[in-house]
């Protein structure tokens, strides 16, 4: 027998030899906690997988390690934030949307409270299945009023945004990439500012609108297009929440581009229902197609399997673009 | 392969002794090496350290028909530490529920039947879709007064880890379990001392663990988990009582039975090389 090297815990969504950076949310929060001692670090019994094993090192009397309890992370979160901390509070993304929600509802969102929570493990990014795919974050932190809600894509975005959501006051919600972590956005002219939409690249055929993960995937599929005679912009849309409307509505405009919105996460509640009712309030119309996870419990495996047939591969976002041609 | 299991295999007579029950839980561990193998990787040391209290409940405790697996009769078992569902799957395997077979698919392509998690919308003999932890008490307290309303005479099982007891929701399910005298209901925890961050005394420590499920209302027993005759007299409650709850406190160590993985962290979960396995099946006394 031969290791197959499918399996769910192989949970890289890097290709084979991309560019990465190893945990850059980590090494991020050490460099930013130097200058600004009220950043402390927290989690539950998950520092190793986002991450923040990093920063318990190089600042362990900021860190606080509150076992596998995240109600408890969440409400200690808030009871230090009230008092001027500033916590960064880490788990996956399933337990703070799904097991924590009414405390972030509550004890932290209801008064504004400084806590910046980044979870790892967002969408289709593990092959553990429903119980560890957080295909609904979006949706169940969409909804919370005044909670900032962002989905960075890559390495360089993670490293910005965390310095980023630190300057914000308020509660911030991160969708985190961690381990070794693509490098993709170092080629194109961009800089992550909170609550801005940015167009990556130009294309007169297709507009594709896209978040997190699936703005990755959205550049090589435009790249793997235009070889086609196939123009596609890339608009990257990494705060989810408050929405860049103005720039959607720019780039959407009378084009007459197909519009792809992709996102790694459930049709239900994310980005694509976020920009199609930004549009229809506005009255414009366009040719709106949807890339997604489907409104299903997912199912365990390989990650590229998955994705392929969950149709958030590259490959696959290729063909379903062009059959929308 | 078949799709449907044949049942027990016909030499299987119940209960096993001490010396079956031995071979069965070096079976298991063997099980799940192998399903490890065939995915590249695993939780190894959190399998390995409940192969003794799965054994022993399938093949010296519980009353279940493995051609009914939804024989209202039968007794429950919760896998709560859902992380070690290979352990599960071999005694599923073993007790005849499933097919051998299906090891050699573990997470091997997408549909596979056996994966990280159990799941009851692939496993028949399953009786709770796991893979959060700290569900499964809550969920065997409702099971435990179903039986009750009933007048079924079953038990519920419900192995934890000794870190999913960090979970609150664990000890809301320990309150109600007591207010509710809920004797049919067995809780289990392996307490292999590490989590995903550490050593639990300092993760967050439990001690004095005992004293804490006393003070909640349940008869606790405290036993070495890898020794199978007091876990063979533990896991017999008595039927139809309406006494405390049980709780059996199992000491274990992590990664039982592997030299290099014995109390060792990092496998709580790693991958494998070919060489690792060899002799991972080395020293659990088979060839591979």
């Amino acid at each position: 027998m031969s290791p197959l090297r499918t399996s769910a815990m192989i949970a890289s969504i890097a290709p084979e030899g991309a560019r990465t950076v190893a945990a850059p949310f980590g090494h991020a929060l050490v460099a930013l906690a130097a200058g600004r001692p009220e950043i402390v670090g927290m989690t539950a019994d998950l520092a190793r997988y986002t991450d923040l094993h990093i920063f318990a090192e190089a600042h362990p009397d900021r860190f606080y390690q509150m076992g596998m309890a995240e109600q408890l992370l969440f409400g200690a979160a808030a009871g230090l934030a009230r008092e001027g901390f500033v916590p960064f509070a880490t788990t996956y993304g399933v337990f703070a949307s799904r097991r924590a929600y009414d405390f972030i509802y509550m004890a932290i969102a209801e008064e504004r409270l400084d806590v910046k929570i980044a979870c790892a493990l967002p969408g289709l990014t593990t092959g553990y299945g429903p119980s560890h795919q957080a295909t609904d974050d979006l949706a169940i932190f969409r909804s919370v009023p005044g909670l900032v809600v962002i989905d960075p894509c890559d390495a360089l975005e993670i490293e910005q945004a965390t310095a980023a959501i630190a300057a914000h006051r308020g509660p911030v919600y991160m969708r985190l990439l961690r381990g070794k972590v693509p490098l993709v956005l170092d080629r194109y002219d961009y800089r992550f500012e909170l609550g801005r939409a940015a167009e990556l690249r130009p294309g007169n055929d297709v507009l594709f609108v896209s978040t997190g993960l699936l703005t990755m995937r959205a550049l090589e599929a435009a790249e793997r297009l235009e070889a086609d005679g196939i123009g596609a912009a890339v608009l990257h849309v990494s705060t989810i929440k408050p929405l860049d409307t103005q720039t959607i509505l720019d780039a959407v405009g009378a084009s007459g581009r197909l519009v792809v919105v992709a996102e790694n996460h459930s049709v239900i509640g994310g980005l694509g229902e976020a920009v199609a009712a930004a549009l229809l309030s506005q009255g414009v119309r366009c040719d709106f197609r949807h890339i997604g996870l489907p409104d299903a419990f997912l199912d365990a495996g390989a990650l590229p399997t998955l994705h392929d047939r969950y149709g958030i591969s590259t490959d696959a976002i290729v063909a379903r673009v062009k059959s929308w041609l | 392969m078949a799709l449907a299991p044949a049942g027990p295999p016909s030499n299987l007579e119940l209960p096993l002794d001490v010396a079956g029950l031995a071979a069965m839980a070096r079976q298991n561990r063997l099980d799940a090496a192998r399903m490890f193998m065939v995915a590249g990787n695993g939780h190894f040391g959190s399998c390995f350290s409940c192969a003794e209290i799965v054994t022993v409940l399938y093949f010296a405790a519980m009353r279940v028909d493995p051609l009914r697996p939804d024989w209202p009769d039968r007794d429950r078992f919760i896998l709560g530490k859902g992380h070690a569902a290979p352990a599960l799957y071999s005694g599923l395997i073993r007790r005849g529920f499933i097919p051998e077979g299906w090891i050699d698919e573990y997470e091997a392509r997408v549909g596979a039947r056996l994966m990280t998690h159990p799941s009851r919308r692939y496993q028949p003999g399953v009786d709770a879709s796991q893979g959060a932890l700290g569900h499964g008490l809550s969920i065997g307290v409702g099971m435990a007064l179903d039986a009750r309303l009933a007048g079924r005479d079953c038990v519920t099982y419900v192995l934890m880890g000794d870190g999913e007891t960090n979970e609150g929701s664990v000890w809301e399910a320990a309150a109600s379990a007591a207010k509710f005298r809920l004797g049919n209901l067995v809780g289990i925890v392996d307490c292999n001392g590490l989590s995903v961050d550490g050593r639990l005394a300092e993760v967050m420590p439990m001690e004095p663990f005992a004293d804490k499920w006393r003070a909640f209302g349940w008869n606790v027993i405290r036993l070495d988990g890898h020794d199978l005759p007091a876990l063979v007299e533990a896991l017999q409650p008595p039927r139809r009582d309406d006494g405390p709850p049980t709780v059996v406190l199992a000491d274990t160590v992590k990664g039982k039975g592997v030299s290099f993985m014995e109390d060792v962290r990092a496998w709580h979960a790693d991958a494998i090389t070919a060489e690792q396995y060899a002799r991972v099946v080395a020293e659990l006394g088979a060839s591979p």
